[in-house]
């Protein structure tokens, strides 16, 4: 084979190899330093987590054990083996389940009624006023950065035991969430219409219904899906400080070691958010087309 | 312009779609408001609220935020602070235990690395990860290695590599195939395809999402001690239940600013690996 590439003088190329591994050396140096910082960090956490292998290596077992055990029946048996034993209370589950899905509904849209309410004075276009949206703003924060169950044991003790406290712990943190991703979708709209029809010497609040409000509605609709998806994982664990659903039988049976009931009711969980989120995911292809997916 | 003379008979008969639309088609979006509210009612009633409930709720609720008011830690400052640092490394070791092992097994969720056939069974087994919520591997963990922070690792570690598996999945299915293709041509096993080829292109990505979780990771650090798995959510809880109101507002307050530290921190660094494009 012949060397097509001419070879530059021995002097040029050495000022420019010096020049290449310097730089190199300087990325490496820069990586090898982000790494020590990083695994200061994670030594410096692991102690403050109380990370102990040996616990876990002890005790790695029970975790697979554990998979073991709630696949076991009290007779023995796998759960597979006699499903009808196995699902023996799904007519209650399934009731539970039912009521986890009306509390993320009824949640989610009354989040997202509030959220469409709050999102035009959240917006930096259609804002009336500057000190308005800064509280609007750090009303929508405080919202969806509290995180949901902690909304929710308050409300227990305000509200009482019940779903109606789930309910409302996640429609305030939808109202949150939605409200900041309402105002996005807002600040992208076209402002012409705004303009035509505020030239028509119309007021503010028929500008936002015939101008804004029609461009922005299918993504509205689109985001508040997604968002009762989320809701029901989160509507699964409120019972377990009492707000309602499914959650309230599943930590009765992981406290009292009911093995073969934490796996039915697992399951039933996880079949019930796969069933959401494809008819969700294929209600909104319907709806708005791909595009609409951001 | 004046008022101008409208032939609206030759407008009809040019656009009938507009003038005469089907019935079925004109009713579907009231029906389907009226079904979502029927819904909504059908809740309201089936999960009992009464609007006498609500408002002894909400008066309730009144005195509770007046109680809040001023917040104050009392005695227990150390306490909280020592709290917080153990849902920050919750966040930060969970975080970063589900992206080191989700970067492998996600290359074997990936359309363009493994054929089909492989791929599907990984899904799923992800999807049902990410189907069960992080306070219910708490509550799995507990088990195993009993109350404290170190399930809560555990459990954001799984339920996160879930998620992470996934997330990079999908980064590695958006790479450009043509690198790979280079290797390849080289004569590089599937090994250097993967380092050489796909790695360079999606670590970028990768570390933006990592840094991601990280951050709302916090949020959900903050949350896990209500079952027991340790950190802040702990004292919150527990705070709640013997209605120290004072120290719920302080516990409050300061998962609020740890939030707002960390939002501040990692966007910094997300900006500085991937850019200010690739984030926005």
């Amino acid at each position: 084979m012949t060397i097509a590439v001419s070879i530059l003088p021995e002097q040029q190329l050495a000022t420019l190899n010096a020049a290449y591994s310097q730089a190199v050396a300087r990325r490496r140096w820069r990586l090898l330093f982000g790494a020590a910082v990083f695994a200061a960090a994670l030594l410096l956490a692991a102690v403050g987590a109380e990370v102990n292998l040996r616990t876990l290596f002890t005790h790695f077992g029970n975790f697979v054990s554990y998979f073991d055990r709630i696949l076991t029946l009290d007779g023995g048996q796998r759960v597979w083996t006699d499903v009808g034993e196995w699902l023996w209370g799904w007519r209650k589950w399934l009731k539970m389940l039912g009521e986890t899905l009306l509390i993320s509904y009824v949640g989610t849209l009354t989040g997202a009624a509030f959220a469409f309410c709050l999102n035009f004075f959240a917006a930096e276009n259609t804002s009336p006023s500057p000190w308005l949206r800064f509280v609007v703003l750090r009303l929508l924060e405080f919202a969806r950065t509290v995180p949901g169950i902690v909304f929710a044991l308050i409300f227990v003790i305000a509200f009482g035991l019940g779903p109606m406290a789930g309910v409302l712990a996640i429609a305030i943190h939808s109202t949150g969430a939605l409200g900041k991703l309402f105002s996005e979708i807002v600040e992208n709209a076209d402002m012409k219409p705004v303009e035509g029809i505020r030239s028509t010497g119309a007021s503010w609040l028929s500008c936002m219904r015939f101008a804004i409000v029609p461009q922005v509605t299918a993504g509205y609709a689109s985001y508040a899906l997604l968002r009762f998806e989320i809701n029901v994982r989160e509507a699964s664990v409120m019972g377990f400080v009492g707000a309602g659903g499914i959650g309230q039988e599943l930590v009765v049976a992981i406290r009292k070691f009911y093995y073969s009931d934490v796996s039915a009711i697992l399951l039933m969980i996880i079949v019930t958010v796969f069933i959401i989120d494809i008819s969700t995911g294929w209600l909104r292809g319907r709806l708005f087309g791909k595009e609409a997916r951001t | 312009m004046g008022p101008q003379k409208v032939d609206t008979a030759e407008i009809r008969a040019r656009y009938p779609d507009v003038f005469e639309r089907p019935a079925s088609a004109r009713l579907a979006t009231p029906a389907m408001i009226v079904a979502a509210l029927g819904i909504f009612m059908y809740g309201l009633v089936d999960l009992d609220f009464s609007p006498s409930r609500f408002a002894a709720g909400l008066s309730q609720l009144g005195w509770i935020s007046m109680m809040m008011i001023p917040p104050d830690p009392g005695t227990s400052l150390p306490i909280y602070l020592k709290a917080l640092g153990e849902t920050l490394s919750i966040a930060l070791l969970g975080t970063t235990l589900a992206a080191i092992f989700a970067l492998p097994v996600s290359l074997l969720a990936a359309r363009n690395v493994v054929p089909n056939i492989l791929r599907f069974p990984v899904r799923r087994f992800l999807d049902s990860i990410r189907g069960v919520d992080t306070l219910i591997w708490a509550l799995v963990w507990i088990n195993v290695v009993g109350l404290g922070p170190f399930a809560g690792v555990l459990a954001i570690a799984v339920s996160d590599f879930g998620a992470f598996g996934k997330l990079f999945s999908e980064a590695i299915e958006g790479a450009d195939q043509k690198q790979v293709e280079g290797i390849r041509a080289s004569g590089g096993s599937a090994l250097h395809e993967i380092r050489f080829g796909l790695m360079p292109q999606v670590l970028p990505v990768i570390a933006g999402q990592v840094l991601y979780f990280i951050e709302s990771n916090t949020r959900s650090a903050t949350i896990i001690g209500i079952v027991g798995a340790g950190g802040i959510g702990l004292q919150l809880a527990e705070q709640i239940r013997v209605l120290e109101w004072q120290k719920v507002s302080f516990l409050i307050l300061m998962i609020l600013v740890a939030v707002a530290a960390i939002d501040f921190i990692s966007g910094k660094l997300r900006f500085a690996i991937i850019g200010r494009r690739a984030v926005a």
